[in-house]
Order: C-alpha cells, then structure tokens, then sequence
C-alpha cells in the first residue's frame, strides 16, 4: 500500500485543484460578483470533513455505518442548546460537542461493532434515527422546525472571531486540512495498519494477537469526534440546527460522497463532496426535477466508475 | 537428579483434557485427550471429518469447547480468547492461506510484529518508517527464505510462498507453539519437499502440533503422533507404533495405505 504520492497522477492532481479553489474563494469570488460561492464552498468543506472522518470507518476499516450524520446532529445540537441557554463561548461548546460526539459513538460502536455486514449498517441506523426522534421531539428546542443560533461561538479574543465571514471561512479551511492530515498519519500508523488489516482479514488479525474489536471501536470514536467537529461547524455557519441534519438520508449523502470520491483515498471524500454538492446545485439551478438527473448519475457511477473519481483519474495508472 | 512428586508431567507444554465439541447433533470433538511435550512435533492424522480442524480452533481459542479443560504453559487458557493467547505464546497457521493480500510481503509480517511489542494504540508516527518493525520483519523474511520479495503484494506470491508466508506471520508473533493446520495443503511434490525441510529447520526452535494429510510429511517431521477418528483419540505413539497399530490400519482401510 502506497502511502504518500505526491501529485504524482491525475486524481492528485484534481484534488490539489479542489483545495486551491477552497483556498482562493474568499478573495476570487468577490471579484467575479459570485460572493454566494464562499459560503457554498463553505458548506461543501464542511461535508467534506464529515466524509473524511467516515472515510476513516468506512473506506480503512470496513464498516459501512449508515448513521453517521448523527454525530454531525449531535455535534450542531451541543452548540444550538448551549448557545440557546446563552452559554456562546466556543471553550466550552467546542469541548463538549467533541466529548459528547465521542461519548455517544463509544456507546454506538459498542454495541454494533458486534455485528457484521448488513446487521451492522442496520443497527447504525437504528442508533442514529432514536437521536433523529429524540431531538424531533425536543419542544423547547424547536423540535422538526429546528433551532436558530443567534451568536457564534466565541472565543473571547478580539482577533479571532467567528462573526467575521472570512475567520470563518478559513477555521473550516483549516479544520479540512487537519482532519486530512490526522486520517493520513492515522492510516499509515501502527493503529491504521490494524484497522486496514482487520477490514482485509478480521480472523487472520484476532489469530496474531490483536483484539480487532477494540481497535475498531477506537477508530469508531475518533470518526464520531472528527464528524462532531464538523456538526458544530456547520451549526456556526449556519446559524441554525434542525433535526433534519442528522436524518438518515444525510448518511446515505454521506456514504455516496465516499464512494463517489473514492473509498480508502486520503482526498477522495473531499473531492466527493465537492462534485456530489456542486453538481445538485447546479441540476437543481437547471430544474426543479433535478433528482431525476443526479439519481441514475449515482447509479452509473456506481456501476462503471469502481474506485470512485480517484479511481477513474488513475485508471491506467497502478492502483495503489 | 530425581523428579519432583506431584507436579503433572513439567514437560507437557500444551494438554489437553477431555475436550467436548459438537455442532448441533453431530460430536466433532469427543472427550478427546491430549499432550503435546515441548519440543516436540506431535502431528494429528485422521480421515476427512475426523475433528482436526475443529481440534485446531478449540486449541487456538477461535471456538470454545463444550466441557473439557486446555492448558498451555502450566495455566488453564480454556477461557482465555483467541487473541489472549497469541499473546500468551500459541500461534496458528491456517488450512486456506490466510494472508493480507493486498498488503506487501513486508507488511505483512510488520503486522504480528508490531502485535507481539504490545498494543497498536500508537496513532502518529507512520510505520514505514519505523525500524523496530521493519527490521525484524526483514529478517524473519530472510530466515523463511522470501527475503528477495519483501516488496512484493502478498497476492502477488506464488502459491508455495504464500503458504511460506502464511507460517512466518505466525511465527513473527514470537511463540513457543505453533498449530500448523495442514501447512502442505494443495501443494505439488517439490513444494512439500521445501516445507518439509523449512519445518524440519524450525525443530528444536517451537513445539508443533501439526495436522497433516499429507503421511509422506507426518512421518518425516513427526516425533510422535495421535490419530482421530470421529473426533475420539484412537491411538497415540511414535511413528513406528502408529504404523502397525491395527486399530489405526482399520481405521485407514479403504482411504489409503499408510506409509
């Protein structure tokens, strides 16, 4: 298994592209009269470190969880009923956002790490639909009409904050960069190689010594923490939370973005989430019966493109 | 020099006693003893259907007997996991190669080395770089005789060596007992040569308990050995004495002629 590649192919080459558009938005977008594009962009960074952080689960370790957005849920709820309580400051929303995130995957890996195959995409979905209901029947919390937040998170400084659009655009910028570095070191750690493992040959693992359970319910948590993270951005960015967030067809959203992508490639849940939104975005400017374009698009590139966009751009080439 | 009273034979490294398995009706393991002394190759024979696999999964703790005790090393491990136990000592090797095969040869064995220096909760520095896993890998490559395709995807192997393969990552967990589940399995004449002289080389190193189809490889590299029939024990004894036991000659009649 290659580990690191440098631009050294096609499918490099266009995610290196996808961050410098992120990158220059702020300053490009104001130019050619299109300022709505950062916070598309935005919002598309965001998915994008939830994918990375599902990527981790489900492309390194195998396990398909089907109620990931949760944690985006319950990452965006810590902050929303914080701030509703008028608790703003980010050094106590941030923590526990995370904390919780982590808690509530601990308890959810638990239990469903002890399944396989279509029980275990079952039972992440079960899981992640009780905090779906769970939050719909929240009154005080705007139950399915959700909940906006007034004030971003505050961090008390003066020279950072989060009420300034482009503080804001470049914390999610770099949150993106740093979950991609956290899952490329973790990957290619001695952590990641038991996870890479366990997917290929669980038995074979258990029989030299390792509890794959154990590693996978860690790996679990971490992917829950990091989606976390992306949960209390979107909230700030929005300024608004929803039971809607969490729902299982984000999940589904989620995993296409993945494999759209390109499963168990350090890049390829980011370029994912950029082709998957841009492209209902523009469909949707097209028409309102846009689904009916993207669906059989998901389909095709399901059937004919194995490997995602980073597998189609390094066709030819070696697979890693 | 005169043993001590009372302690149960120090040399059995592995026993086993009155071990019980069955799968719904059908008894795969049936109150079957045994006792593996240290050093040795004790090799398991027996018709298809006999219970050598599933003696080989209760030993290795990937299933749990149904009554009947395991001890390894002076302790009772019939409890202890899979996992647990590999720690403890007692590797495995499996019957269908088991390998990862889209990891490099070196990989490969990186992986059980990394398991027998503790855990793996190390979640920063990156392995291909680290000299503490790649260096004794290499070198239990070298010994195995793959030293030249350490690079190489493990799938990429040639069956033999993947079979190789298959034997050092066991053997890179660091144990004092190996189970070879039919390590000659689906191999050609000249591939079963080499085992046979790479087992014969790691005699004296490991005690094996080594199930085996193949009778050529059993009595070249067994010091004694125990035949099943419908998971009971019917004979135990040296080669020779397996030989003309006339239960064992019975029990064979029809499949093939022993040696």
């Amino acid at each position: 298994m290659k580990f690191f590649a440098p631009l050294r192919n096609r499918a490099n080459m266009f995610t290196a592209l996808v961050m410098l558009i992120f990158a220059i938005t702020p300053f490009v977008a104001p130019l050619i009269g299109e300022s709505f594009y950062i916070t598309v962009f935005a919002r598309i960074m965001i998915w994008g470190i939830a994918a990375v952080s599902l990527n981790l689960i489900m492309g390194y370790g195998g396990l398909i969880s089907f109620g990931h957005a949760v944690y985006l849920g319950i990452g965006g709820y810590t902050v929303g009923i914080l701030a509703f309580h008028g608790v703003d400051s980010a050094w106590i929303q941030w923590p526990l956002a995370i904390g919780i995130s982590g808690l509530v995957a601990l308890v959810f890996g638990a239990i469903s790490l002890r399944t396989r195959g279509v029980y275990f995409i079952m039972i992440t979905l079960a899981l992640a639909q009780m905090i779906f209901y769970l939050a719909i029947s929240a009154e005080r919390y705007g139950s399915d009409d959700g909940l906006n937040i007034l004030v971003r998170s505050d961090f008390g400084v003066s020279f950072f904050s989060l009420e300034d659009k482009m503080t804001m655009y470049y914390t999610i910028f770099a949150v993106l960069v740093a979950s991609v570095l956290v899952s490329w070191r973790l990957v290619n750690s001695r952590f990641g190689m038991v996870l890479r493992a366990a997917k290929s040959n669980d038995t074979r693992v258990q029989s030299i010594g390792l509890a794959t359970y154990r590693y996978r319910l860690t790996a679990f948590v971490i992917a829950g923490m990091m989606c976390g993270v992306a949960g209390l951005l979107q909230a700030n960015l929005e300024g608004f939370i929803s039971p809607d967030m969490m729902n299982w067809p984000r999940s589904g959203e989620l995993i296409f973005m993945v494999v759209l992508g390109g499963m168990s490639t350090l890049f390829g849940p980011v370029t994912g989430a950029f082709v998957f939104l841009m492209l209902s975005e523009i469909l949707a400017s097209w028409t309102i019966h846009w689904h009916i374009i993207f669906g059989p698009f998901l389909v095709l590139i399901v059937l004919f493109a194995r490997g995602g966009i980073a597998g189609l751009l390094t066709r030819g080439t070696r697979r890693e | 020099m005169s043993e001590a009273p009372n302690t149960s034979r120090p040399e059995a490294l592995l026993e086993a006693e009155g071990l019980i398995k069955s799968f719904g009706g059908l008894i795969a393991t049936d109150n079957l003893s045994l006792e593996i002394t240290r050093g040795e190759i004790h090799a398991v024979i027996g018709p298809n259907g006999a219970g050598k696999t599933t003696l080989v999964n209760l030993l290795a703790g990937m299933m749990r007997p149904d009554a009947g005790h395991i001890r390894f090393a002076g302790r009772d491990i019939t409890r202890m996991s899979a996992p647990a136990r590999v720690r403890a000592g007692l590797a495995r090797s499996y019957q269908i190669t088991s390998i990862f095969r889209d990891f490099t040869v070196l990989e490969n064995v990186m992986l059980p080395v990394q398991a027998a220096q503790g855990h793996s909760y190390r979640f920063w520095r990156p392995v291909a770089r680290d000299a503490s896993l790649i260096d004794p890998a290499r070198a239990l490559l070298e010994r195995v005789g793959l030293g030249a395709r350490v690079d190489i995807r493990a799938g990429d192997l040639a069956y033999g060596e993947q079979r190789q393969l298959e034997i050092a990552i066991s053997l890179a967990t660091g144990p004092s007992f190996l189970l070879l589940d039919e390590p000659m399995a689906g191999m050609g004449q000249e591939e079963s040569q080499q085992m046979i002289a790479f087992l014969r080389a790691l005699k004296g190193d490991y005690t094996m308990l080594l199930v085996e189809h193949d009778m050529d490889a059993v009595f070249a590299l067994a010091d004694r050995i125990t035949v099943l029939v419908y998971g009971k024990v019917i004979a135990t004894g040296t080669p020779d004495a397996i030989r003309n036991d006339p239960a064992v000659r019975k029990a064979y009649l029809g499949e093939e002629e022993i040696a």
